[in-house]
């Protein structure tokens, strides 16, 4: 399913996984799981030893991974066994892509399933070779907005994206928070129509995840919360997370008072 | 010199630099590189880094004629002499401008890295003589191998956070800078302590250094009344050599960069046996740049190695990957061993005993004199008192 196909069905629940954690064998499985528990998008980080976005949970997770042996050949291995229906997302550091090759990166995207990739480290301004080796293989390039970005740069990062817009919800980088700002909802509200609109970065709770679908997000993106449970073999509450927070977006979203233009 | 040199001013040296960086540290780059643009060219600024660069940090260093060195090698010798500028390095000269630079721009709190300790007790000294907050990174590792200086940090008021992420090593400290900026850049200054990184430390921090080759171009004018032959600099991220570099670069004088040899150019699996990322380096993006770096073949990034603390970093900054591929910089090598040697050598013939890092500069100019020409002269990044404990404890010395 094309990643523009799976936001006909909104609001969507977006899972990351840091794949390869707790070993390359345990991937495929995770990803059926999570995708059967009720997640509508799978995000499948290849970790990098230095993943400067990234808070504590997914920087051990990345550790565990690179040390089980996980490395570009195996990731694609990896994903390509993870059948599922839902689309799944390639998300990992500019370093490891362009070390692979642009074009090789790709093609190896398109192979092996992959619809969409985020790169947290590859500012549009830089992205320009990435983008066509992604459009000559049919892959969406998704960017990132953050609370900070200037009205006139989030116009343009609308204009470059594919697929959707990833909204970073905070300052900072990933991991499990408590509260949630007044500038994700400003951010959320300040992107123009006609981009589906993801959150993330900090989202770990059902009630987080109704907020920010009632503030007009098309798509919430659990991933700390997901790394964490997996780093303590807690897969069953795992699930459990998984639909609850599909169970919460989708409350949230029909109780939206429609708005009167 | 193999072809003209051009700058893209945006954020590029050739190909190399840029900003690959998470969205949320794009504004704060912006912010710092838009007062930095305007700071740079304001008079009151510029007097007020003059001032502080004159009676708090010491300058101008002496350049040093080397009588014995010079006799030793059979030409001319010059050294400059940034071991004398407060906190014992070069590091203080860009430390005293980008907190003023802070400064202008509201800030009240620095953050920084450090490996061997250096760049973070100088960022510590301007924090206590400015009055900023100071928080200084340093990985798990160094923070074990370097207690006095962690110690002089505390001393100087700045509070010491281990990191204990990657390889607990600088290149993580640098990474969990970054991470806190992302978070608290809105009272918050990041001052790098290399010429490396996002667009536009890289090209501030030379600025700021590049008072060490102003200073250096008018002094051998005066003594020799010309040019020197060739100028040899130390390079881990490569701040005093670019420094010392940047106003001789349209000139017919040979520029050597010599890395950090380490214990040789093997590498395995997660390490390097050596930091020397313009000589054993493919072209990565490591903290925000894409220059030369320590790397697996999947984009892994190497541990690095090498006696010298300062030295031991995976990768340098842009502007230096560039002068390379130009063939304007020499990229050359020095190991530990040749290393001692010239930290040994300095110390008896000179009575100056340099930083381990500079002494990399010295030993290779011991073992190549006849690259230097007639007339040359090496950088003297900084003085040897914090490596001693480190020079004690190498066999056979």
């Amino acid at each position: 399913m094309r990643i523009s196909d799976a936001f006909h069905h909104k609001p969507l629940l977006i899972a990351y996984i840091c794949a390869g954690d707790p070993s390359p064998a345990a991937t495929p499985e995770l990803v059926k799981r999570i995708s059967e528990a009720g997640a509508d998008i799978i995000e499948l980080g290849l970790p990098h030893s230095d993943p400067v976005a990234d808070g504590p949970t997914i920087q051990e997770s990345s550790q565990r991974a690179i040390v089980a042996g996980m490395n570009t050949d195996t990731y694609f291995e990896v994903v390509s066994a993870a059948k599922v229906e839902i689309p799944k997302i390639f998300m990992g550091y500019y370093n490891m892509i362009y070390a692979r090759g642009l074009e090789k990166f790709a093609s190896d995207c398109a192979r092996s399933g992959i619809n969409g990739v985020i790169v947290p480290d590859l500012p549009p301004e830089e992205a320009e070779p990435l983008k066509i080796a992604c459009q000559n293989h049919g892959v969406d390039l998704i960017f990132l907005a953050a609370p900070n970005t200037p009205q006139h740069r989030l116009e343009r990062i609308v204009d470059q994206t594919s697929g959707f817009l990833y909204l970073v919800a905070r300052p900072g980088v990933t991991g499990v928070r408590s509260d949630l700002l007044d500038d994700t909802k400003n951010l959320i509200a300040r992107v123009p129509d006609g981009i589906p609109k993801a959150v993330g970065f900090g989202i770990s709770t059902p009630e987080q995840a109704a907020e920010i679908v009632s503030a007009g997000a098309d798509a919430v993106i659990v991933g700390s919360a997901c790394v964490d449970l997996i780093a303590k073999g807690k897969l069953a509450e795992l699930e459990d997370l998984i639909r609850k927070m599909k169970l919460a977006i989708e409350i949230a979203e029909k109780r939206k008072i429609p708005t009167v233009c | 010199m193999s072809g003209q040199i051009v700058y893209d001013i945006n954020t590029k040296f050739g190909k190399y630099g840029g900003r690959f960086v998470p969205e949320t540290l794009r504004q704060p780059l912006e912010e710092l590189a838009s007062a930095y643009e305007h700071l740079k060219h304001n008079d009151k600024f510029l007097s007020e880094y003059d001032f502080f660069l004159r009676d708090f940090a010491g300058r101008p260093t002496p350049l040093y004629f080397a009588k014995s060195l010079s006799r030793e090698l059979g030409r001319k010798i010059y050294l400059k002499r940034e071991d004398l500028v407060h906190g014992g390095a070069h590091k203080l000269n860009n430390t005293l401008g980008q907190a003023l630079v802070a400064k202008q721009m509201g800030k009240t709190r620095l953050i920084a890295e450090t490996g061997a300790g250096q760049h973070g007790v100088a960022t510590a000294i301007v924090g206590a003589c400015l009055s900023f907050e100071t928080q200084v990174y340093m990985g798990e590792v160094d923070i074990e191998r370097q207690k006095m200086n962690v110690f002089r940090m505390e001393l100087l008021g700045a509070d010491v956070i281990p990191v204990r992420s990657g390889s607990r090593t600088l290149k993580d400290a640098i990474n969990e800078a970054f991470r806190d900026w992302s978070a608290n850049y809105e009272n918050t200054h990041y001052l790098l302590g290399t010429a490396a990184g996002p667009h536009p430390f890289p090209t501030m921090v030379r600025d700021f250094q590049s008072i060490i080759g102003k200073e250096t171009r008018e002094q051998i004018l005066r003594a020799e009344g010309r040019l020197p032959d060739s100028i040899v600099a130390c390079v881990g991220g490569g701040s005093n050599a670019i420094g010392i570099y940047a106003p001789f670069l349209q000139d017919k004088v040979e520029l050597i960069a010599v890395e950090a040899g380490g214990q040789g150019i093997g590498k395995t699996n997660k390490t390097a046996e050596n930091g020397a990322s313009l000589n054993c380096g493919t072209n990565g993006i490591l903290h925000g740049a894409l220059t030369k770096i320590l790397q697996d073949p999947y984009g892994q990034i190497l541990e690095s190695y090498s006696i010298a603390a300062g030295l031991d970093y995976p990768g340098v900054g842009p502007e230096l990957a560039y002068l390379a591929e130009m063939g304007r910089v020499q990229p050359t090598m020095a190991d530990d061993k040749i290393a001692l040697k010239g930290f040994k050598a300095l110390s008896q013939l000179e009575g100056i005993i340099p930083a381990l890092e500079s002494a990399h500069a010295v030993g290779y100019t011991l073992d190549s004199p006849e690259i230097l020409g007639d007339l040359a002269i090496i950088n003297i990044s900084g003085r040897g008192d914090k490596d001693l404990a480190t020079v004690m404890a190498h066999e056979n010395f």
